[in-house]
Formats: structure tokens, sequence, C-alpha cells
């Protein structure tokens, strides 16, 4: 069952983030919607795992059952996430709010609803440092103002003063990061930390989180669409689809050699800055809805190699090369070759 | 495309400021009265019919500024604004914005269906419910969502989706110009070019011209005909696209394209630039980009450039050339 993480990776220390076979629904009148069907990753001390996919593949609701914030009427179904070999997933509430801010950082797709709008951003890192870090008054805002400082706000002094509505789009979202950072946690979720950040901003961003994560082998799970930081700051990748891992391993194969065929299509579509085209390639049709999931593969029927296996069976996360990668086209390859 | 006639959007010397005064640390410490915060500051550009200008630039230049300032959300400080005529209820083109934070802009107590159909019937664009219904299936279906998706409510969705929700919305208005601020961030490359394919593809059969503000600068390349590169409230440069990508005059604008990561040789041991990032608040004299600039001399420090027409490309430095 857990084939994601059993070859590729040598038994080191026990992983900061290991998820197993996790289920995320959401109960609604018109019946149980599946979100997340059955996520198993592990992340190492100092590694950053780069989630990529679909947009509504469930990448963020997986961060979200991770950091303990899924909004009911959503609720984790099954399997299990241990953080530093501690089960969070069955904590009650108040302990997990403990971690959060001190285990684990969590930096969130939507800026805007992780700052309080009616306090001014320092007293708002003040308030989080504090309740984490023993510092006094005077030292917290010192520290804040660091904070703001190495996420790249300029005149951090003055900007300590502002509320989040006057900040930018992406001046928030690096007041986000600091937040997330402040109590120097073991493990740092972060949905899209990039995405509002021009080019030069974000090189600062993922360089950020490349130190942490080699000073204080911080574990990072770095959610994001652009290829780009993905390639330049991320040591494996797992891709997600409808609720699944169809493909994960380490950054340079997947990128170089994508094998399964949402992959290939994901990586085809990137934009490039060289060449110009009339149209961009992309992958036609939608991903399914979650209350009307294709049988077998759930990438089906977007997919050009597809037979009548995959139409009727589910394919599993089986090794394959580096990395590990559920398609049947795949898997059959392999064994064909094997023989 | 063809400049026909009066351009969609003429700007001239457009300023906004912020009055950001006292605050906790001025109370506390610098006692400091008043403040301003030029977010944009003597913006020129015209926009012709049919086409797409781009605005790029680092965060917190002044590009939302901007566009809240061509939507009307905000009155200039200095500077005017002219649309050509169009249907909009004032006579001018009808304008739609998309915004950058797709969440912050739907309400969150309608249902999705509601949402898109809420323009739809203002603006009495159909004539019976039915038909009104239709067009907002047709909608979702446009920007890779289901008709079904219409019952459920904001915050149902995925950043990616609700995104997908604010272009179905804009759209509905059948704008003809379009205001698009950041309007891909929160997609994914596959979804990212279906809808930036769609945006080409309204474009090519409706004539709509686009102010497209994005900080990916591959998408920018794609769908602008002119780009302009903003610096602390400032156009540094603007030139056709190929222009400015292929021939960068500003040195900022070739740092911003040295920056952009690249696929087939990624830079991991990139040391970003720890550069002192100017403030709005307080900038810097002469030129603003001089404290980053490897060009800089004591006449950058103490004069500010004024644009320059170099080739086709209109330029702020005062070490451009060819
Ligand atoms: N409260 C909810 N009720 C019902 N469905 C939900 C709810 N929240 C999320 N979903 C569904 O769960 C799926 C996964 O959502 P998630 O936010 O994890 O996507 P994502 O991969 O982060 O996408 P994006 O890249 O667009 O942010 C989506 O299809 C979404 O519609
Ligand atoms: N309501 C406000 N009050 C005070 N200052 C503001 C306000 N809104 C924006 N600003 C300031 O104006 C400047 C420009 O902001 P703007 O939102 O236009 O930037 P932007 O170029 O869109 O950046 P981003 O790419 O991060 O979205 C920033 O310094 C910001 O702090
Ligand atoms: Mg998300
Ligand atoms: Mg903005």
């Amino acid at each position: 069952m857990n084939a994601a993480f059993a070859p590729n990776e040598p038994p080191l220390d026990p992983p900061v983030l290991s998820i197993r076979d996790l289920r995320v629904e959401f109960p609604t009148r018109r019946g149980v919607l599946t979100a997340i069907r059955g996520v198993s990753l592990t992340i190492r001390r100092g590694e950053i795992l780069g989630v990529v996919g679909e947009s509504g593949a469930g990448k963020s609701l997986t961060g979200a059952a991770v950091i303990g914030l899924l909004e009911p009427p959503g609720r984790i179904a099954g399997g299990e996430i241990h953080v530093s070999g501690k089960r969070i997933d069955s904590l009650p509430r108040r302990q997990l709010m403990a971690l959060r801010g001190k285990t684990i950082g969590a930096i969130f797709q939507d800026p805007l609803t992780s700052l309080n709008p009616l306090l001014t951003v320092g007293d708002q890192l003040v308030e989080t440092i504090r309740c984490h870090l023993p510092l006094s008054r005077t030292e917290a805002a010192r520290r804040a103002i660091d904070l703001l400082n190495e996420v790249g706000i300029p005149s951090p002094e003055l900007r300590v003063g502002q509320y989040p509505h006057q900040f930018s789009g992406g001046m928030r979202q690096r007041v986000v990061i600091a937040l997330a950072l402040a109590a120097e946690p073991e493990l740092v979720v972060a949905d899209e930390p990039t995405t509002a950040l021009d080019v030069s901003i974000q090189a600062q961003i993922t360089g950020l989180l490349k130190r942490i994560c080699r000073e204080r082998g911080t574990a990072i799970m770095l959610v994001t669409h652009d290829m780009g930081v993905i390639a330049e700051t991320a040591d494996r990748v797992a891709v997600m689809y409808a609720g699944r891992i169809v493909e994960i391993g380490p950054v340079e194969d997947l990128i170089k050699r994508p094998q399964h065929p949402y992959t290939r299509g994901l990586i085809g579509s990137i934009p490039s800055l060289a060449a110009r085209h009339e149209r961009l390639a992309q992958i036609d049709g939608a991903m399914p809805r979650l209350n009307s999931m294709p049988a077998g593969c759930a990438f089906n029927p977007r997919c050009e190699i597809a037979d009548a296996r995959c139409r009727s069976d589910l394919p599993k996360l089986l090794p394959s090369g580096r990395g590990s990668v559920a398609c049947w086209k795949l898997a059959l390859a392999e064994a064909v070759e094997a023989a | 495309m063809g400049a026909l006639g009066q351009p969609t959007l003429r700007v001239e010397d457009i300023a906004f400021h912020f009055d950001v005064s006292p605050s906790w640390f001025d109370r506390t410490v610098l006692r400091k009265p008043e403040r301003t915060l030029k977010a944009v500051d003597g913006l020129s550009f015209a926009i012709p019919r049919g086409t797409t200008f781009s605005i790029v630039g680092e965060s917190g230049c002044g590009k939302s500024t901007l566009a809240r300032l061509v939507v009307g959300l905000y009155q200039p400080t200095r500077g005017s604004l002219s649309f050509a005529t169009g249907s909009g209820s004032d006579g001018s083109v009808r304008t739609q914005m998309i915004f950058q934070d797709p969440y912050a802009s739907l309400n969150p107590r309608w249902r999705v269906g509601d949402i898109i159909a809420e323009p739809i019937r203002h603006l009495g664009l159909r004539r019976a419910g039915g038909e009104t219904d239709m067009r907002v299936r047709e909608l979702l279906e446009i920007v890779g969502l289901s008709w079904r998706d219409a019952a459920r409510y904001p915050h149902e969705f995925s950043g990616g989706q609700r995104q997908r929700i604010s272009i179905a919305r804009a759209l509905s208005a059948e704008p003809e110009f379009l205001i698009c601020d950041e309007p891909t961030s929160a997609l994914d490359v596959s979804v990212q070019a279906q809808i930036l394919n769609l945006l080409k593809d309204l474009q090519r059969e409706l004539g709509l011209t686009y102010l497209f503000i994005s900080h990916n600068l591959a998408a920018v390349r794609h769908v602008s005909d002119r780009v302009a590169v903003m610096y602390l409230g400032r156009i540094v440069e603007e030139a056709a696209t190929d222009d400015l990508f292929e021939r960068p005059k500003h040195p900022y604008t070739r740092f911003l394209l040295d920056t952009v990561p690249d696929l087939e040789r990624p830079n991991r041991d990139r040391v970003p630039a720890v550069v002192d990032l100017p403030s709005p608040i307080d900038p810097p004299t002469g030129c603003s980009y001089h404290p980053r600039c490897m060009l800089a001399t004591e006449l950058c420090r103490t004069t500010v450039p004024e644009p320059q027409l170099l080739e086709a490309t209109y330029v702020r430095c005062h070490h451009a050339e060819p």
C-alpha cells in the first residue's frame, strides 16, 4: 500500500512529515465528496518536497490536513499524519493549536485570510513571536523588524506600524511568510508562497526557504504551480491529480523525463520566455468533478494513450526509475521490459 | 493590430498618492507627522483598441493601484484618463476587472451562479431568466468549471477554481475593455494555458482590449502587444513585446529577465541579490533604480531621467544604449 515511500528513500532518521493513505471528505446534502483519495508521502529533515498539480487536485487540502486547519464540514476520513514521529491527526484541537506555529509553520494560499485586518502588522508579528519564544516586547519588536527585512519588505521599521490593507498583494504574502517562520518551526507547509511575487522577490523568498532548510534542517512542503520555482527549489516533487499522487520523484527526473501522461502534459504547457507561439499547448478537457469520478484512472478521459484497463482499474503508485508513477501503461511497460 | 481611431484608453501623467501618516511606530519613536506614499507617480500610455498592454514590475511598484485608477475605484491625485466611446452606461467602453485577490472579490454568501449572473441581470444583457442561466452555464464551461458548480458557494472551491469564477464573472458583463490583475497567478500551467488561449480567442473574435498585469513574464510575452515595466510608481521602459524581451534597454528590465528561473538550466545555487529594496515611502533621489544599478553614476543619483525614445523603445535611463 505504501509503495510511495519504500524504495526511493534510504532509511535515514525518521521523516519530519509522514502522511499515510490520507483521505479527506466533505459530507454534503448531495452525498459525501471525497477530495483526497489516499495520499502518502514523506519529507525528511532539510528536504523540500514540491507539490504540483491541476487546480482543484487537492494540494491545499493536503496541506490544511497537516496543519489541522480543514474547515468543517471537511474531515480526515482515513489515514495517518505523523510529524517528527508523533501522530497528529488524532490530537485534540487544543494540542494541535499548540503545535501549529511552534512545530509547524503555515503559509496560506490566501494571504488576506491569515492576517487580522484590525491589528498592525507589527502587533501581529510580536504576538506570534511572544506566543512561542521567551522574548520581551522590545526584543520581539526587534525580531519582527528583522523578519520583515528577511522577507524583503523595504523600510520595515515604518511598515510595522501599518495595517494589512496598506500593503500590496505581494507584501502581504511576505508578511504571512514572516509570521510562519517567526517561531522557527521544524516543518513549514507553504501553499503558493510566491504566487503574488515578482521574480526577484520570488528568488529572495525561495532563497530564504532553502537557507532555513539547510541551516536549521527545516522540512518544507512547497505547494506551487510555478515549475520554475520547483526546478530551482525542490528536491523531490509530487504531482497530484484528482485527489491522488500520480507521480513522485527527484526534481530533475520529473522535469526532464516526466513519466505520467498528465505530468508530461503539465510540463508541455509551460509558456516559455524564449519562443512565442500562436497558441500555448494545453491539456484539453477538465479534471473530473469530485462527485463524478470516472472508473479506473481519473486521468483516463483526457489521456491519449488510455486503454480498456485504464477505464476500469485504478493504477497504484509503483516504483519506476528513481521515482514512482501511477499509470498502467508505464507499469506494464516496465514489467514487459523486466521479463 | 489596427490602431484605428481612438485608443481604448489614454492615460496622461496620472498619479496617485496614499496618505500613510501616523502609525504605531511613528507615534512611539519617530513622531513624524505626515507621510505620503506615491504609489503611482506620473504614468502616460495609450492602449489601442483590440490590443493587449501589459504591466510588469516588482511587487509594490503600483500595478494594482493603476488598475484601480483605471476602473475608477480611486480618483487620480493628478493627471487624466480618457476612454474611447463604447457601449458602457456612460457612453464609454464597457470595462470590467479581474481582481488580484479572487476570494476577496467574490461575495461569500452568494452562490456562484448568482455571482456570475449578477452583471448579466444588472446590465440587462439577456432578456429571459432562462437565457441568463444558459449563459452562466456556458461561461462556467468556458473557464473549465462545470454547470453544476453554479449551485455551490465560493468557499467550496480551490484557489484556482475561485480565480476562474472571477474570470467568468468579468466575462459575463461582455466587456470591451478588460483589466486583468494577475488573472492566472493561482492557476496551474495547464489551466493557465487554457485561460490565456481563451483571452486571445476572445480578442480575435470580439476585438477586446486588455490591460494585463502579471508577474509571469512568460505569460506576458505570450499575450501582449506592448509591455511597460514599472519601477516605484513610474514606467521605466515601454516597448513592443518582442523588442522588450529581445532587446531590453533598461538595466532593471535586464535584471528582471535574467531572474526568471529557467527550466532547462535551473540555477539551484542562485544567490538572490540581497538588494536593499527601495521604499515608495522614502524613494531614492534621482533615478529611483540607482541604488541597485550597476551603471549608476553621480548623474543618476541626482537627476531623474526623462523618458527618451531609443529605437522604438521608450526608456527612462541616463545610460541606456541601443
Ligand atoms: N468546503 C468545501 N466543500 C466542498 N468541496 C471542497 C471544499 N473545499 C475544497 N473542496 C474541493 O476539494 C478539491 C481540492 O481543493 P484544493 O483547495 O485542495 O485544491 P488545490 O489543489 O489546492 O487547487 P488550487 O491549485 O486551485 O489551489 C476541489 O475540487 C474543491 O472544489
Ligand atoms: N490602501 C493603501 N494605503 C496605503 N498604502 C497603500 C494602500 N494600497 C497600496 N498601498 C501601497 O502602495 C504601493 C503600491 O501598491 P500596489 O498594490 O499598487 O502594488 P502592486 O504593484 O500591485 O504590487 P503586487 O505585485 O505586490 O500586487 C505599495 O507600497 C503599497 O504598500
Ligand atoms: Mg490551493
Ligand atoms: Mg497588485
